[in-house]
């Protein structure tokens, strides 16, 4: 019997909820922390396997690729805890615990019934993470977050069921996008991935959730979508096309951005794109890069979303143009934010150096010029607009004159052990090599390498500070497409509604007016006094019965 | 500090007169390509975003009714 790392976490989510104290902060750390144990340990195959309605289930099943998702989701569900240990408010971990256990879940699955599942469980966790924040626009942007997974769990229901049909196998495998089935499920795993245009839902949502609530957020949901688009669609030459796409909305969109973890928010979308890009690409290294790029990108991520935590629960403010100047007083968040910041533009000696260059390796490899330059393009945009923007304007820029203090001790371990993380993968990166779905044969650290990406990256910070007068912050937000669920079709609906309402009121109007003419009518033949309503003689009606009769009999000798 | 910077930038820049070269595609044998590169491309990204920004930005309660 070997047990569920998933559903290890999601048995702790419910032991957590009436825990207090340090029971709880135990229980928070040592069931993920048993979690990532389980899954070192799990050998490669089929652990579960049942037959439930007809249909095989395999809810526990390891090969490479699963085991290095479940890994990292573990490891980021424990420094997660670790992180958020002194919020106040008690629904978050149990919902973070339930949405990781989920997401552990999705990727450790064998079968397409089994994500199905766990891919709604993951909505709800992350939902009520959302609404732990308990603020009325947190609530707002939850709702409409849900109701975008919701609709993305509807599209996966009616792929899978139509993949189990055409093919009388729940298996899930590499899947083609010519049928219908595949289009259903290909078009769910974008949701999740944030995959423009579907993207809107995680600026909107993401950035209202509490301090440590987006650290966990930004974890799951995309990253298994990566995960499963990596499992079911690899080679797919749309998603080349979808993940540039993202990488540039990305980053257009955070260089407009004023709100901190919002930038954060659209950096997300970014680097889902580089992955997506990858899996589009679809050979092994490319593969091999996207995976990379997953599991480095969860523990910087990660890392910039606690210091931008930090930063939110010490002062409060979540807006550039409020911030700035806090190295002053926070150097210690500031290193960290940095460290983030570095290895999300995959600058040498980090962990975005090392699994970032694999996607572009593969695209040259493939000798798919356009698609390199472009990867090369983005990469330079990565450090404008995470890279320096997001320290720039938090941690420097003017003074704000905050004087806010460093975050409690929990939180700066958490930060410093994501930090360590960072810089640790980007120089001994041989253990994350050997944790790849593939055999790898790639060398980050060459001499050519390293110049070439420190001159791209360095000259992205000389436009930035040359062009700084156009990026200066202002009170306002860019408009996405959630504008079209926001406004457009509310207003829609509501101008449909009044159109309705009108018409209806003109059908009335006309109707009471031709009724009076057919009232006065219909008084004159039936009213008193009408002729129906006159007396008539009954020798009349026997007069009209013998007429009848006769008609009738003529009829008959007739025809 | 801007002293500091553009030394950097142009050590990146002669560090490449003492490297091996492994271009893969022939636009990198420009001398200083990369960092040609990344400028232009920023530079083309912040105007994408500016232009952007006059048509699509909006007060930051424009939700908020």
């Amino acid at each position: 019997m070997i047990s569920h790392p998933g559903l290890v976490l999601i048995l702790a989510a419910a032991a957590l909820a009436p825990l207090r104290g340090w029971p709880r902060a135990v229980l928070a750390l040592a069931a993920p922390a048993a979690s990532l144990a389980i899954v070192w340990q799990l050998p490669e195959g089929i652990h579960w396997q049942t037959r439930w309605l007809g249909m095989d289930l395999v809810p526990l099943a390891v090969d490479r690729l699963s085991r290095l998702f479940a890994i990292i989701f573990a490891l980021m569900a424990f420094g997660g805890a670790l992180f958020a240990l002194n919020q106040a408010r008690r629904l978050e971990l149990p919902a973070a615990f339930l949405y990781a256990g989920a997401a552990i879940g999705v990727v450790l699955a064998g079968d397409l019934v089994t994500v199905f599942v766990f891919w709604e469980v993951m909505a709800i966790g992350s939902t009520l993470v959302l609404w732990s924040s308990a603020s009325p626009r947190a609530y707002a942007a939850s709702l409409r977050y849900l109701m975008v997974h919701l609709f993305g769990g509807m599209l996966l229901f009616a792929g899978v069921a139509a993949h189990v049909l055409d093919t009388g196998s729940t298996a899930f495998v590499a899947m083609s996008i010519d049928n219908v089935a595949g289009k259903f499920i290909l078009a769910a795993f974008l949701v999740n991935a944030a995959a423009w245009p579907l993207s809107a839902w995680l600026p909107d949502a993401y950035p209202e959730a509490s301090w440590s609530g987006m650290v966990f957020l930004s974890a799951f949901t995309t990253k298994t979508a990566v995960y499963v688009l990596a499992r079911g669609f690899p080679g797919t030459e749309l998603l080349v096309y979808v993940g540039l796409a993202m990488v540039f909305y990305g980053i257009v969109y955070a260089l407009l951005e004023n709100d901190m973890r919002r930038i954060l928010a659209y950096s997300i979308v970014n680097q889902v794109g580089f992955m997506v890009t990858g899996i589009g690409i679809g050979t092994e290294m490319a593969l091999n890069g996207a995976a990379a790029h997953a599991f480095t990108h969860i523990l910087y991520k990660a890392l910039l979303l606690m210091s931008a935590g930090s930063v939110l629960l010490v002062t409060g403010r979540r807006k550039c143009t409020d911030l700035g100047g806090l190295y002053r007083s926070m150097p210690f968040t500031t290193a960290c934010g940095i460290i983030g910041a570095l290895a999300i533009s995959s600058f040498p000696l980090t962990s975005g150096f090392v699994s970032k260059s694999m996607i572009s390796q593969a695209a040259a490899d493939g000798h798919l010029f356009a698609v390199w330059m472009l990867l090369a393009a983005a990469s330079a945009g990565v450090f404008l607009h995470a890279g320096i923007k997001f320290p720039w304007f938090v941690f420097f820029q003017k003074d704000s004159g905050l004087r806010p203090p460093e975050p409690p001790w929990n939180m700066r371990l958490a930060m410093a052990l994501f930090s360590a993380l960072c810089i640790g993968l980007g120089i001994f990166y041989e253990p994350l090599y050997r944790l790849l779905p593939h055999p790898v044969d790639y060398a980050p650290y060459t001499g050519w390498h390293v110049v070439a990406q420190l001159q791209l990256l360095l000259f992205s910070g000389l436009a930035f500070f040359v062009m700084l007068g156009w990026l200066r912050r202002t009170l306002t937000i860019t408009l996405d497409l959630d504008w079209l669920y926001r406004v457009a079709f509310p207003g829609l609906a509501l101008a449909a509604g009044g159109a309705f309402a009108a018409s209806l009121a003109a059908v009335r109007a006309a109707l009471v007016r031709s009724s009076v003419p057919l009232g006065a009518g219909a008084r004159r033949l039936l009213g008193p006094g009408g002729t129906f309503a006159r007396t008539w003689p009954s020798g009349s009606m026997a007069l009209g019965m013998m007429l009848m009769l006769l008609a009738f009999l003529l009829s008959y000798y007739l025809f | 500090m801007w002293k500091i910077f553009i030394a950097v930038l142009a050590a990146t820049v002669a560090a490449q007169l003492f490297i091996e070269s492994h271009p893969h595609f022939a636009v990198e044998r420009l001398f200083a390509w990369n960092a040609l590169y990344g400028f232009l491309a920023c530079g083309a990204l912040i105007l994408v975003a500016r232009a952007l920004g006059l048509l699509l930005k909006r007060r930051d309660d424009y939700y908020d009714d």
